[in-house]
Parts: structure tokens; sequence; C-alpha cells
């Protein structure tokens, strides 16, 4: 591994006028990058493809635009979509950070950041206060993000409704007419027989007041979290070629019903290593006797915490 | 205390460790080569070369050597070299009635023009395990020749399209869709749907092809004809002007003739399900041409109420490279949606004990 490409690499984070953006068109071969291969893997003429689709999702917040994704050497599913967004937007000055699931250190996080180091030799960290990009899997970090911030989320399944309606050339009908009745119904049904709104992740949202959408299978308890978030979204579907963006302070909101306001879930308890008691928790099973304590999910927030905890103790 | 897991990365890079270890099996064993598996396992580099949509024998012997013979693998590492190269453009028109055959049958005439080739087929062998071939060192099997066939060998679709019987296809204009570079949009056109299942799964083609013979779809098929042999390509540079060849790849066609009622404005004829394979895959080809003409349902008119009709259906689940990945994603880590289902089972299980509770009361 190159040494600049290190993780907790100890360089600044990056500002609003930072050269991010007239550096990814030139695209410039930063050190580390493997021979043989194009800065971040896909030739220019992908990622401008891609930069349009992009731009064109940000000028319609919420709604899907077809994109010519490319086969990628890591398998559909497995974040494609995410990755050649985060290829499209890098610049060799950018600092990477890649989470599923919250961690730094889940597999598949890992696997997708040594991807970013080898054909790209960006510099990447498990900071979230320090990285200008930030790809993500299932979860949004808690710290919040900053307006010289990008977030691009992995997504499975971009279409909201497709669960209720599996063909695609309906559910375009059905969005051009903002026809979001079905899903309405959907929920409607889940209070009726159980009294509660049965949709625990992949929560739908109204974005701009005028596209449904999928916020990716991050918990209903981050949904909150896009509302108004200062910092570029985007949303790369690269098995169903599909790539959607949310600009920033725009009004992302849950799907609920008067009497049923939305509501967030997480586990009712404090993280066992940093005493957190309003964050996302995982519950971890310790034994075979009912033994379970519950822990951040987010590990560089709880890294965090718990380091602030120490300096405090100390003092 | 407990102590969050760590140390993916050692356990990625060992698992590889690992995997190359047993890739190799056995070191007292002699290393295949890429040239005896290009040679001796000809049909899985026919069908990684039409799976990976790339027509280069050497690279996809490779890519079976290194997923261990896991084709469906094999042909995703020949996708992921292929999106690296340069597309320059769209050869020619093949002209198959001037393929070098080494295989043509006909199931709808006895004899014709250009005469039934058996070529090398498994066709009439006798499935018994041949335990001779387990003895290595035999001299290698000859084959009788037979003089070459006829230059050009006219094709039995066009021998019955010539007297009106079969429906001849609108030729499309300008340069076909590449679905490797825009995404599918509904409703798909012919070239792009054929493209699809040219490069779709043996399995998933083959099953959907079977369903159509089952009364899953209207389906009276005959093969009109199976050729298996080589091509040229030609492509046109635009700066030269005229056709140049690229050299030879090898393919199978295959065209089923089926019925047609007729409508208003055409009297009933046959019509045709097409199916082109790289390398020689009869199997597939046949496949793939009733697949075509199930699909050819809204085009003609007739109900659309089977899987192997149903465009969206057929075209979105055809590939098995992205099938594979989206199925075995299911293994990456999903606890946190899980942890959210989990506390929601939770909260809704503790409302219906309630409910429960004060109705009993």
């Amino acid at each position: 591994m190159n040494s600049a490409t290190t993780m907790d690499s100890p360089r600044a984070s990056g500002t609003i006028d930072s050269p991010r953006a007239s550096g990814a068109i030139d695209s410039p071969r930063a050190s580390g990058a493997i021979d043989g291969y194009n800065f971040a893997y896909l030739d220019e003429a992908t990622k401008r493809m891609i930069r349009r689709a992009l731009l064109k999702a940000v000028a319609i917040p919420g709604h899907q635009i077809p994109f010519g994704a490319r086969e990628m050497p890591l398998p559909y599913g497995w974040g494609t979509g995410g990755i050649q967004v985060t290829a499209s937007i890098l610049g060799p000055t950018d600092t990477l950070k890649v989470i599923d699931q919250g961690a730094d250190d889940t597999t598949n996080a890992i696997s997708i950041r040594r991807f970013f180091t080898r054909v790209a030799g960006v510099a990447t960290t498990e900071h979230t206060a320090d990285a200008t990009v930030v790809q993500t899997r299932h979860r949004i970090p808690e710290r919040t993000l900053r307006e010289d911030q990008i977030i691009v989320y992995q997504v499975p399944q971009p279409e909201p409704l497709f669960r209720l309606e599996p063909r695609r050339t309906e559910t375009k009908r059905l969005h051009a007419l903002a026809d979001y009745g079905l899903m309405h119904v959907r929920l409607y049904e889940d209070i009726a027989r159980l009294g509660h709104i049965a949709k625990a992740y992949d929560y739908p949202v109204m974005v701009n007041g005028r596209y449904l959408m999928s916020p990716s299978p991050i918990p209903a308890f981050d949904n909150p979290k896009m509302h108004r978030m200062p910092a570029l979204q985007l949303f790369g579907a690269g098995r169903e070629k599909r790539i959607y963006a949310i600009p920033p302070y725009t009004d992302v909101r849950s799907l609920d019903f008067e009497d049923h306001p939305f509501r967030p879930i997480r586990a009712p308890h404090v993280c066992a290593l940093c005493g957190s008691g309003d964050t996302y928790l995982d519950e971890v099973i310790t034994d075979d006797a009912g033994g379970r304590l519950f822990v951040c999910s987010d590990t560089d927030f709880c890294a965090e915490r718990q380091a602030d905890t120490a300096k405090e103790a100390a003092e | 205390m407990y102590v969050a897991v760590k140390g993916g990365e050692r356990a990625i890079s060992a698992a590889h460790a690992w995997l190359d270890e047993t890739r190799r099996g056995d070191p007292s064993v002699p290393e295949l080569s890429i040239a005896q598996i290009e040679q001796q396992m000809g049909l899985a580099v026919d069908r990684v070369m039409a799976e990976g949509s790339c027509h280069d024998r050497f690279l996809a012997a490779l890519a079976i050597k290194q997923a261990k013979g896991d084709l469906i693998e094999a042909a995703f590492l020949l996708r992921a070299y292929r999106t690296t190269l340069q597309r320059f453009g769209a050869s020619e028109p093949l002209e198959t009635s001037r393929m070098r055959l080494r295989r043509r049958v006909s199931a709808t005439y006895k004899d014709l023009p250009g005469g039934q080739v058996l070529g090398p087929t498994f066709d009439y062998t006798h499935r018994l395990l041949d335990f001779a071939l387990a003895a290595e060192g035999a001299a290698p099997a000859v084959a009788p020749e037979a003089a070459a066939p006829v230059a050009e060998v006219p094709r039995v679709t066009e021998l019955l399209a010539r007297e009106g019987l079969m429906q001849r296809e609108d030729m499309t204009e300008g340069e076909p869709g590449d679905l490797t570079r825009q995404p599918l949009a509904f409703p798909a056109d012919r070239p792009v749907r054929l493209q699809n299942l040219a490069r779709g799964d043996e399995g998933f083609l083959l099953a959907l092809g079977y369903s159509t013979q089952r009364g899953y779809g209207n389906a009276h098929p005959f093969v009109g004809e199976i050729r298996v042999g080589h091509i040229a390509v030609e492509f046109t540079p635009p700066e030269l002007g005229f056709p140049i060849e690229l050299g030879e790849i090898g393919i199978t066609e295959c065209q089923m003739v089926n019925q047609f009622a007729g409508s208003r404005t055409e009297p009933p004829q046959f019509t045709r399900g097409y199916g082109l394979v790289f390398g020689h895959g009869e199997r597939r080809a046949m496949a793939m041409s009733l697949v075509d003409r199930g699909l050819r349902a809204r085009e003609l008119g007739e109900d659309i109420s089977a899987p192997a009709q149903d465009e969206e259906f057929v075209l979105y689940h055809s590939d098995n490279i992205e099938a594979t990945g989206f199925v075995e994603h299911l293994k990456l880590p999903h606890y946190v949606d899980f942890q959210s289902e989990l506390e929601n089972l939770r909260t809704i299980r503790r409302s219906a004990e309630q409910a429960m509770q004060e109705a009993a009361e």
C-alpha cells in the first residue's frame, strides 16, 4: 500500500472551494493509481456520461435517471452503483470514507476502500469529519455532514414501489402522475392489521414534495437525517442502472399519517461502549443463554465518544 | 468488557491466499495449462465467451482457470475485462449463408441444398461413461474426412421466405442498440432483446424455452435449421468507407419455424424465432430462438400470458452476472436493517399482547 493512502491520513478535510470539481474533470493521475487503468478505474467518457446523469438527478430531486451502468470488477448488488458514482466524482485531492452497516471495518467496506486506493490512489479515512466523500451502505453517519461533503449511497433497488408493482413500465407512469396511493394504502394496511407501520428500513420518503424515493435500505432511524441535509446526497444503483440525488437543504419527508406520525426506530438501550443513548445500535449476542448487549453501529462516532470520555476522565 | 470485532482486512487477505491454494489443488498433480482448457474444455470456453459477451478463447480459458471451473464466475471475470475495452463501432451484419460449416442440420426437410452435416455432436452418442478416457496417453482420435461442403449454403428460412411462407422481418435502420452502453428501456426493440438473450444465462433460457413447449406460451416450433461453424467479421472504418475483414469467429445459429395465424393485413405464414451465439452452443441457440419467438407476442398481436412472452420479466432476469451478484449479496452484512426489523417486531408484538390482555379482561 502506498504511504499516501494509509488510513487515518492526517490530511486536512476539503473545504467548499477545494478544487474537487475541476480536479475531477481533468482527472490527473494521483500517485498510487495502478498502471493500465484510468484514474478511479472508469474511462473519462463513462465518467462524463455518469456526471451528466448526476446533474440531471440533482436538477430533479428524487427522480430516477437511467444511466449506462458499466460492468464493474465487483459483483452487482455489492455496491457497483455507489462505486461508479464515487469514481465519477472523485478527484486526486479527495479523502474517501467507506462504510457498510455504519462501520469502516466491515469486509465489503474494506474491499471497496481497497479498490479505490488501488485504482485512484486517493487518501482514505475512517473519520467522518475528515472525509470529502463518504460512500455508504445501509447507514448515514451519526455526525452531521457538512456542505463540503458528499454522501454516496449504494442502492440495491431504486424503485420504492417495486414490491407493490414490479413492472418498471408501470411504476414509471405512477411517478409521472405522482400517483402514490398504492404506497399509502400499503402503510394504512399495516396500521389496520398490526397497529403500526411495519416498515423498519428502506422507509419511503417524499423528496421536495414531488417524488417518492427509496432512501436505500437505511434504517428508518436515519431518515430524518436526509431532511435538509447540508451535504449533497447521491444514490447509485448499478444493477438497476439508475441514479438519483437529493441536493443540499432539500425537504425529505418520511411518509406517515396525521394520527400515525413517522417514528424512527432504534433499540431502547444505551451503547455498551460509549454510553450513547441517542444513536443507532447493533444488537450483539454474547452467549446462548439470552445474553446480549447493544453497541453503536457507527464505529467512528463511538470511538470518538469513547476517546472524549477518556479525556474528560483524565482531566 | 465487550470488544468489537476487527481484522476484516487481514481476514480478506488470508481468505484470498487460501482461495489461490485451493485453486491449484494438490501440487503433485500437474497444473492445467490455458491451452489445455481452451482445447479440451472447448464447450466450457464457448459458454463463457457467450455469457461473458467477449469472443476470445484465450481469455475465456484463463477466466475458467482463475474461476476454478465456476463458469458464471468465469463469465463475470471476462465481462469485467470486456467493459474496460474501447468500443469502436458495429460490424457489418453476418451473412451466415457464407459460413464455413462444421455442422448443419434441418428438421424440416429430409434433404436440401448444402445437405445435412452432422459434424462433431453428442447427438446419437449413447451416454455411457467411457472408462477408456480415464486412462491417459491414448493416441489422439482420428475421424474420417469427407469432401469439403459447398461454398455457400442457403438458409432454410430463406427458401421458405422466397415462397412467401416465412414472414420477412423489417431491416432495422442504423446501428443496433447496445445494452452494455445504454440501459434497457421498454418496449425493447428486437436487436436489443436478441443481444440480451445471446448473453443470457443458458439455464434460464433453457427453462423458459422449455416452458413455451409445455403450453406456457403458444409455441409450435420446428427447427428449420441449426448451423455451427466459422464466419468472417467485417467492419467498415469510416475513414476507408469499405468493409475490411477483422478475423473469424465461431458461432451457432438456430432458426425456428413457427406458425402464425395471420392478420387483416398479412396472410397466414410462418414466423421466425432466432438464436445466434458465440462458439458451439446448440442448446443455447435453440432455447434463445424459442424465447425470441415468445417475446414477439406483442408485435404479432398474440395474447401475453406466459413468462416467456413477458419482455420485462425475461430481459430483466436473464443476465446471470446481475442475478448471481444480487442473490449472493444477501450474504453481506444486513444487521442494521435486521436490527430495525427486530425492534419493530418487538414493538408490534408488545401492542398485540397488550390488546389481547385488554380483550381478556
